[in-house]
């Protein structure tokens, strides 16, 4: 490992990292005890199940919860829901679910030779879906060949907002006009509450857009069609967070999205959803991500919006440390980890920007190979457009200077309004500018040894160690979650046998069976 | 609360000040759906004499893409503005430190006055009530948990109007404050509705809570319209609401003792 700029301390480099290691094993230990109602349906959903009925209940939903009624998750739901094929109640999966919504199909746990016929059958469906997740994958990699990468670092992030996917669209695609290279489309407020996944076009959200498969597809179209006629891929981001992240995750893979929010902690800490829920349904969601080649992006920016940027400086660092853990024990490799930071601290204190500097350089400097994503000030912008434009360069300045890979375009009217097409414009003229005034800065720049910088961002490291420590001295063996039960993290309290979508946990049975996660599994 | 028309300052005409006293210049920004063209520019100067800037100084125009051009304008306003005409609420309450409201709690109610706070609906943004009730507070003033003689319940986010209800319920509130953050489609004022009409109808009306709502996209005059005792708006402070909350609570609890 190189040891970059800050010449941190090699030893105390892996003690971070095995201190995580440390927290997060028994979390994975016990997720794979365990599985969810959304992992099952996310299976369904790689069986090719799709469609809602008439109250736009989706399919999946409908059979999930006729099968769970008569014979539990606990051990998978695909083998009682093959076997059911098998015996011909039905031609396919989706008629499959009519019926059984209707009341007119038992399930049965199938032994012996049946359960052999079902879970091969089982197999062989599911085992499609995947096979269509690698083709999007090879699909996307051919694209960005042709069309080519961005020609800079880092690359520019932009969000869309309307809540109508009709409108989103022509948005979107002027933002990549403007010079955009990943467009980012919000979901609506509410959504990662529901343990459902809205099906179709959707023309109302409230301040964002609700994440369907169908509008996956209609601003994948559109970014394309924008990508040919710009000669660049765009990539698009969505979010696999909430209750549904599994099956949000099968549906990027499928509909070819780049980038997916999909943070370890986030759903726990800030919507109050249940810790194991949660857990399990990250690593099934990242395992995923890690096939279908789309690059995850973590919500450490978080930390920052609800406490201190200065005192939370190093929950940020812990967070980045679990996430990174989490993901590479999920398969993801490095150039998919986007690990998440931002530039929050309050602009009246003296030296804010040198502390900025240094937390950058601490992120980058602990995580070379990830594709940081560098957030902008959300928490100090004030109305004035004026001094936000210029805090917003001062962002734009760090993430030039430490090599950020992914920068998230700070809005002047953050706070005011949802983003303007002139603040859009405004925004791209700011990044544009100090992108190329200060060009390849970052190779002159060094921070002094012993200078603040470097000071402050051992100090950081040190900081995070004492928590990862502080976290793995709980009682038992997963003080992770005992750290999330007793406010450790942060100040919210999250006990394990709290929280939403805990009703749809189930602990595995012997001789469960999964197809999806048997197949990821066997990859690696 | 009550909507006061300034009367104690006498009227001043009024014109804005650019660098000389009644220059009345100003500068505005837009956006005009149009390419950039002399035309553009012009249609510019047009908006903004209708705007009553008079000379206009089309000082910037800038194409954004191929069908919209940005403007900035600047120019002398023909408007004058009269300031005793002036409809504001003002604050009806005196401000008062942590140590002063906790002296008058202490000495009204001989107990902890109660505050149940929230995020209602889907807004999922706590920077609000987290702004007000945090130790952390907002704008270098603590924030209410750091008042002795107040004790903060914080729901958080996403709470049910029901779940709200039976909270304060149980705790036996003195006052629930509410924030509202995302407003997409007015959902901050029909949330905000839903509750205040929950509170009237679990609650005899003179034992009902305080209500207090706020968030960056209300005006402080729809109290009324929305049903609550008090509405906060961008800038409230954690001093301004423990001040009003001593205000309404700690002294008329005070008077009807004394009626009594």
């Amino acid at each position: 490992m190189t040891r970059g700029k800050l010449d941190l301390d090699p030893v105390t480099v892996r003690k971070a990292r095995s201190l995580a290691r440390q927290a997060g094993r028994p979390i994975v230990n016990i997720t794979k005890k365990h599985t969810t109602v959304s992992v099952e349906r996310a299976t369904l959903r790689l069986g090719g199940l799709q469609g809602a009925d008439a109250d736009g209940i989706p399919w999946v939903n409908r059979l999930l919860d006729a099968v769970r009624g008569d014979v539990g998750i606990e051990h998978g739901i695909a083998s009682p829901v093959w076997d059911a094929l098998v015996r011909g109640e039905a031609d396919d999966l989706s008629a499959l679910a009519q019926k059984a919504s209707a009341g007119s199909v038992r399930f049965r746990l199938p032994e012996g030779r049946d359960l052999i016929r079902a879970k091969s059958a089982a197999k062989k469906q599911v085992g499609a879906g995947v096979r269509q997740v690698d083709a999007r994958r090879r699909e996307r990699e051919r694209l960005v060949k042709k069309l080519g990468d961005p020609d800079h670092k880092p690359w520019i992030y932009l969000i869309v907002a309307t809540g109508d996917i009709y409108e989103d669209i022509p948005q979107a695609q002027q933002a990549a006009r403007e010079g955009a290279d990943v467009i980012a489309v919000i979901r609506s407020t509410g959504q990662s509450l529901l343990d459902y996944v809205p099906e179709g076009a959707t023309r109302e959200g409230f301040a964002g857009t609700y994440a369907t498969q169908e509008n996956f597809r209609l601003m994948r179209a559109a970014l394309d069609e924008s990508g040919k006629e710009l000669g660049r891929y765009i990539r698009l981001t969505n979010y696999a967070s909430g209750l549904c992240m599994p099956e949000i995750a099968v549906l990027a893979g499928l509909e070819r999205l780049d980038m997916m929010l999909n943070d370890s902690m986030y759903g726990i800490l800030f919507r109050d959803i249940n810790p194991i829920r949660t857990f399990v349904d990250q690593r099934f969601s990242r395992q995923v991500h890690a096939r279908a080649g789309i690059i995850i992006n973590t919500g450490e920016d978080n930390y920052l919006t609800t406490a201190d940027a200065v005192e939370a400086a190093h929950t940020v660092t812990v967070s980045q440390l679990l996430n990174e853990y989490f993901a590479k024990e999920a398969d993801l490799e490095d150039w998919q980890i986007g690990l998440g930071h931002a530039f929050e601290i309050n602009p009246d204190l003296p030296d804010s920007f040198r502390m900025e500097l240094a937390h950058a350089m601490l992120a980058r400097d602990l995580f070379p190979n990830a594709p940081l994503k560098w957030m902008p000030p959300t928490r100090h912008m004030t109305g004035d457009v004026f001094r936000g434009y210029l805090l917003d360069g001062f962002f734009n300045l760090v993430g030039a200077l430490t090599g950020q890979s992914i920068l998230l375009v700070g809005m002047m009217t953050e706070a005011v309004v949802t983003p303007w097409i002139s603040d859009r414009d405004l925004a791209l003229q700011n990044v544009r500018y100090v992108m190329n005034a200060v060009g390849d800065l970052h190779e002159d720049f060094r921070p002094s040894p012993d200078g603040f910088i470097a000071q402050r961002a051992r100090q950081v490291l040190a900081e995070s160690i004492e928590l990862l420590e502080k976290i793995n001295a709980h009682e038992g063996n997963a003080g992770l979650l005992a750290s999330i039960a007793d406010g450790t993290f942060g100040l919210m309290k999250r006990p394990a046998d709290a929280g939403r979508g805990l009703d749809g946990v189930a602990k595995k049975a012997a001789g469960y069976f999964n197809p999806v996660t048997d197949q990821l599994e066997a990859q690696s | 609360m009550s909507t006061v028309v300034s009367t104690d300052t006498p009227g001043t005409i009024l014109r804005p000040y650019g660098d000389t006293t009644g220059d009345g210049m100003v500068q505005v920004s837009f956006t005009l759906p149009m390419p950039h063209s002399k035309v553009a520019e012009g249609a510019a100067a047009q908006l903004a004499n209708k705007m009553g800037i008079d000379p206009a100084l089309v000082v910037h125009a800038k194409p954004m893409g191929p069908g919209f051009t940005f403007f900035v304008v600047y120019g002398r306003v023909n408007h004058l503005v009269d300031t005793s005409t002036v409809e504001v609420v003002e604050r009806d309450y005196p401000l008062l430190t942590p140590k002063e409201v906790n002296l008058a709690v202490r000495k009204a109610l001989r107990r902890r006055l109660v505050v149940v706070g929230g995020c209602i609906g889907t807004d999922a943004h706590t920077v609000g009530i987290d702004a007000i009730l945090n130790i952390k507070g907002f704008a270098g003033e603590k924030g209410l948990e750091y008042y002795r003689e107040i004790r903060v319940v914080n729901l958080g986010a996403q709470v049910s109007v029901p779940q709200l209800v039976a909270r304060a319920r149980e705790e036996k509130a003195d006052a629930v404050l509410v924030s509202q953050v995302v407003s997409q489609r007015d959902a901050h004022i029909l949330n905000t509705k839903e509750m205040s009409a929950a509170f009237r109808e679990s609650y005899p009306s003179d034992k009902r809570p305080l209500m207090i709502v706020g968030g960056p996209r209300f005006d402080e005059t729809m109290s009324v319209e929305l049903g609550v005792d008090r509405v906060f708006a961008r800038g409230a402070t954690p001093g301004d609401v423990a001040s009003y909350l001593v205000e309404e609570i700690v002294r008329k609890r005070t008077k009807q003792r004394a009626e009594a």
